[in-house]
């Protein structure tokens, strides 16, 4: 344990009384002639990281209707109904087979907290994050997205960023 | 035995006293907040104040309170992990890791030493965004609004680090017990790769600090050494050491006052005993040191986790655990220094996938119990200055 | 052209022309507190409305406020109330005839200018009085009963600080300051040199002014009758709608007042070597107001508040007697040279 440290309490005192207001001014009037570092919003945009949670998008192919996200999700804000409809057997003499279809899959994103637990918990990868974030709405009922929306986000998720030392790189151990 | 010049001061006394008889007023009881610029949310004071001066204050709490501890009762671990990063929302990760360790002692596992690593590395970061948020918000509670978009603008890239790492900008829930993982996962690519930190972390981390020990600097110019914030702040709100430590105080507040402790050296939830750093300390006490204290963390958290990029440790993100998660009977506390003191979580399981209760000491909390003390007789334009110099947010102090 | 014999008719025109000037720079100011504010933060503030450079911005503003209801608190003493903005705005306009901007532009020329300028310059103090007493709320009337304490604080220093200028230029009529200061001081080969009077030894003169006309303006390091993070807005709390663009445009018309009165006394006024008064005058002193202003500006979003208090003692330990010797000396010099 290095020994804490204590400042003497010593003020940051300006050796002229007053020329601390000026250093301020200077830094202020420096600031006042550099370039800004305004994204200039609707104009230019910020592209998120890979992993930014922006949205959740849905593969409808992928699910079962496991209704595992809907458990997990801490705020109960997936609505999920599906059905079973009957699948010819594959081969003549086979077994008939029972499919789930999706018949509703809607994501409250007003009560969603982002916390990305449904999408973890998925076991049949049917749920991505995409950076997408431009789907504000007028009023909290909009934001309640069926799975045509949600599927239409798919195409906006982007691979997975490259790792911190996964290919060989100079000076990272 | 008094002398001639005794007398004439008493003299003056009497005559003051006789004048403020005669002007004597009513104390105007004066509700600062809940709704109130400087409250930092819904807190509500109800001051009686005698002109400028404030005779007494009041702080009423709980218009914020959202349950969070009967919440924990009915959620999953898992679940839990991705609420308390919202207590205080400011260091959102800093609130996982008392309650994610606490979970892992009663589990009996322990995450591996890479994934120790970026805990430490993040939490850092958590307390130097929110010092960056106390340094913008303090002086503009003293009126002057410029420091506000300097710090905001530094804590951006810190804030794009996290957000490249973890997904989250201020909500990360990248705590898993045994292990840290982004919540950006679905896809089996995803999951196979999308674990470690992504590329250009360590790079970018490197010239973040920079940024930031650059801003530390100027806001010092900008601010520690204006003569009118001085004015404002040498000597206003002195909370000496003795009091500090009976009101419980914590955290910069604390060691503003003189008092050398810090939960990184006494505790070992992260493993900071590799790192070289110094316990900030000031004399004083008053909002001067307890602002100053804050920007010297920043340099301090800016070591760290240069050293901790340096020296990051190959290895697993994540230790061995069931795939669904039930915790032993038991109980633990475990208590972390957070960027606003200490905040601890006492879990007592009962042996199922949920908490059976879910005790949580936050810092804001009781940081706050001191206001009536520190507040009484201050100037109104003091009252604010105090208030913003002990750095509480409201979702911490009602949870 | 009888009609402009008529000497009502020409005061009209004058005052008119005056009001309009005023009103139109006041909006100039506006823009720029809100551009220059935002590149000293490193932001670009407004950008969209108007052209590239977000000029309409503030007609923006104004017609916003206009179409925001006009509410009177329950509580409020009305008529106070709806009459303390126009008040703000009178005391301002006031001022501003006295302002010569050329050796003819002048809408009216007083032999005791300077002497009205800060009498009536003084009528904005009782506005926010009123605004503060007459809401009904207590955050206005802390802030008030501040505007007025500070009024006591700086009102001395700031007519002291004229004193050192008026005892100099022997007069205190504002076109006769001006000229005063355009007299050559010495000579270079044939061309007489003039100097402002900041530049002759009433430099202390100039910064008390400065200082205390900061606090008659109720802006930053002394804005404490606002103080948004203390009194929410202090006086200003429950006006909405027209009248708060009221207080806004007199807070800006003000700034440009006083900036413009300092300019006529230690500035040397619409002098500039080597420009014709007559006609470059207006700018000349419309240019100099505006650096002040910028000045001002700069301020604002460099430092904070200091508090009532504080004020008191700096205004009475160290401007007062400050002005005094300046007081002394000048006159002193005066009558020795
Ligand atoms: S992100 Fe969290 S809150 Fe949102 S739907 Fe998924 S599980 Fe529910
Ligand atoms: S967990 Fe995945 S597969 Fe199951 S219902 Fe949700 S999205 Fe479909």
């Amino acid at each position: 344990m290095s020994i804490p440290r204590s400042s003497s309490g010593k003020r940051l005192r300006s050796v002229v009384p007053g020329w601390g207001l000026f250093k301020g001014m200077w830094l202020t009037f420096r600031t006042f002639l550099r370039k800004p570092v305004t994204v200039m919003y609707p104009v230019e945009k910020e592209i998120p990281p890979e992993r930014a949670r922006g949205v959740i998008a849905l593969d409808v192919e992928a699910c079962t209707v496991c209704m595992l996200c809907a458990r997990e999700c801490p705020d109960w804000c997936i609505y999920i109904e599906g059905h079973k409809v009957q699948q010819p057997p594959a081969e003549p003499g086979g077994r008939a087979r029972t499919r789930s279809v999706l018949d509703r899959f809607d994501i409250d994103f007003a009560l969603c907290m982002f916390c990305g637990i449904c999408v973890e918990v998925c076991p049949f990868d049917a749920l991505f994050w995409s950076p997408e974030y431009e789907y504000s709405a007028e009023s909290l009922a909009d934001l309640l997205h069926g799975k045509e929306r949600l599927t239409q986000w798919l195409a906006t998720v982007p691979e997975p960023p490259a790792l911190e030392g996964s290919e060989p790189e100079g000076g990272e151990p | 035995m008094t002398t001639p010049a005794d007398r004439h001061l008493l003299a003056m006394h009497r005559s003051e006293a006789a004048v403020s008889v005669e002007l004597q007023t009513e104390d105007m009881v004066l509700n600062i907040g809940p709704q109130h610029p400087s409250t930092h949310g819904v807190l509500r004071l109800v001051a009686t104040v005698a002109g400028e001066r404030v005779r007494s204050v009041q702080p009423v709490m709980g218009y914020m309170h959202r349950g969070y501890e009967k919440l924990a009762e009915v959620r999953t671990y898992a679940q839990i992990t991705a609420l308390v990063n919202r207590i205080d929302w400011v260091s959102g990760f800093a609130n996982e890791i008392p309650f994610i360790v606490a979970a892992e002692r009663l589990m009996g596992v322990e995450a591996p030493e890479r994934a120790q690593c970026i805990r430490l590395i993040l939490t850092e970061m958590f307390r130097i965004s929110n010092h960056l948020i106390f340094l913008c918000s303090f002086p503009a509670e003293l009126g002057a609004p410029t420091p506000l978009m300097y710090a905001l603008r530094e804590r951006e890239r810190v804030l794009d680090l996290i957000e490249g790492v973890t997904g989250g900008r201020f909500h990360p829930n990248f705590n898993r017990i045994g292990g840290v993982k982004p919540a950006a996962g679905g896809g089996s690519t995803q999951r196979t790769r999308a674990q470690d930190l992504p590329k250009g972390f360590i790079e970018g981390t490197r010239r973040a600090m920079t940024a930031v020990r650059h801003v530390c600097d100027d806001l010092e110019n900008l601010v520690l050494g204006n003569e009118i914030v001085q004015q404002r702040t040498i000597g206003i709100g002195v909370l000496p050491a003795d009091k500090a430590v009976e009101y419980a105080m914590s955290g910069p507040n604390l060691r503003a006052s003189g008092v050398p402790f810090d939960l990184r050296k006494v505790e070992d939830y992260l493993p900071y005993d590799r790192f070289d750093f110094d316990v900030v300390t000031m004399p004083n006490g008053d909002n001067y040191d307890r602002c100053r204290v804050r920007l010297e963390e920043i340099r301090q958290s800016a070591r760290i986790i240069e050293q901790a990029v340096d020296s990051l440790p190959g290895g697993p993100l994540q230790a061995k655990v069931p795939r669904v998660i039930k915790v032993p009977k038991g109980e633990c506390y475990v208590r972390a220094e957070n960027p606003k003191g200490e905040m601890g979580y006492h879990i007592v399981s009962g042996g199922g996938r949920r908490p059976y209760r879910v005790k949580i000491r936050s810092a804001s909390f009781c940081n706050l119990q001191v206001l009536p003390w520190l507040l009484e007789g201050a100037l109104i334009p003091d009252v604010i200055a105090i208030l913003g110099s002990l750095d509480f947010v409201l979702g911490d102090v009602d949870r | 052209m009888s009609l402009l014999d008529n000497v009502w008719v020409v005061l009209a025109v004058k005052l008119g022309l005056a009001v309009v000037i005023l009103f139109a720079l006041a909006l100039v100011v506006m823009f720029a507190e809100l551009k220059v504010s935002a590149h000293m933060q490193h932001r670009i503030g407004p950008y969209f409305a108007g052209g590239r450079w977000g000029w309409a911005q503030v007609f923006a503003e104004a017609l916003k406020f206009l179409q925001k209801e006009d509410l009177i608190p329950r509580d409020a003493d009305a008529p106070v109330f709806r009459l303390a903005p126009m008040v703000s705005l009178l005391g301002t306009f006031a001022v501003i005839v006295i302002i010569p901007l050329s050796p003819v532009l002048v809408a009216g020329d007083l032999d005791v200018g300077i002497f009205y300028a800060l009498a009536a310059g003084s009528v904005s103090t009782i506005a926010l009085l009123m605004a503060g007493w007459s809401s009904g709320n207590k955050y206005s009337l802390i802030g008030g009963l501040r505007a007025g304490a500070q009024l006591i604080a700086y009102e001395l220093p700031l007519v002291l600080a004229v004193v050192g200028v008026v005892i100099q230029a022997g007069t205190m009529s504002m076109v006769g300051i001006t000229e005063a200061q355009a007299q050559p001081l010495f000579h270079i080969g044939s061309v007489g040199i003039s100097l402002p009077y900041a530049l002759q030894g009433q430099i202390i003169g100039f910064v008390i002014f400065m200082i205390a006309a900061l606090a008659e303006l109720v802006r930053i390091p002394f804005d404490m009758p606002i103080a948004e993070s203390e009194l929410v807005m202090g006086y200003l709390t429950e006006y909405s709608g027209i009248r708060f663009t009221m207080f806004l445009l007199g807070e800006y018309a003000g700034m440009l007042a006083m900036s413009a009165i300092a300019s006529v006394l230690f500035l040397g006024g619409y002098h500039f070597w080597g420009l014709n008064a007559d006609w470059f005058g207006p700018f000349v002193l419309i240019g100099k107001s505006l650096i002040l202003v910028f000045v001002m500006i700069w301020f604002r979003w460099t430092w904070p508040r200091l508090r009532e208090d504080q004020l008191q003692s700096l205004a009475w330990r160290w401007l007062v007697p400050l002005a005094l010797a300046n007081i002394a000396v000048t006159a002193t010099l005066k009558v020795v040279l």
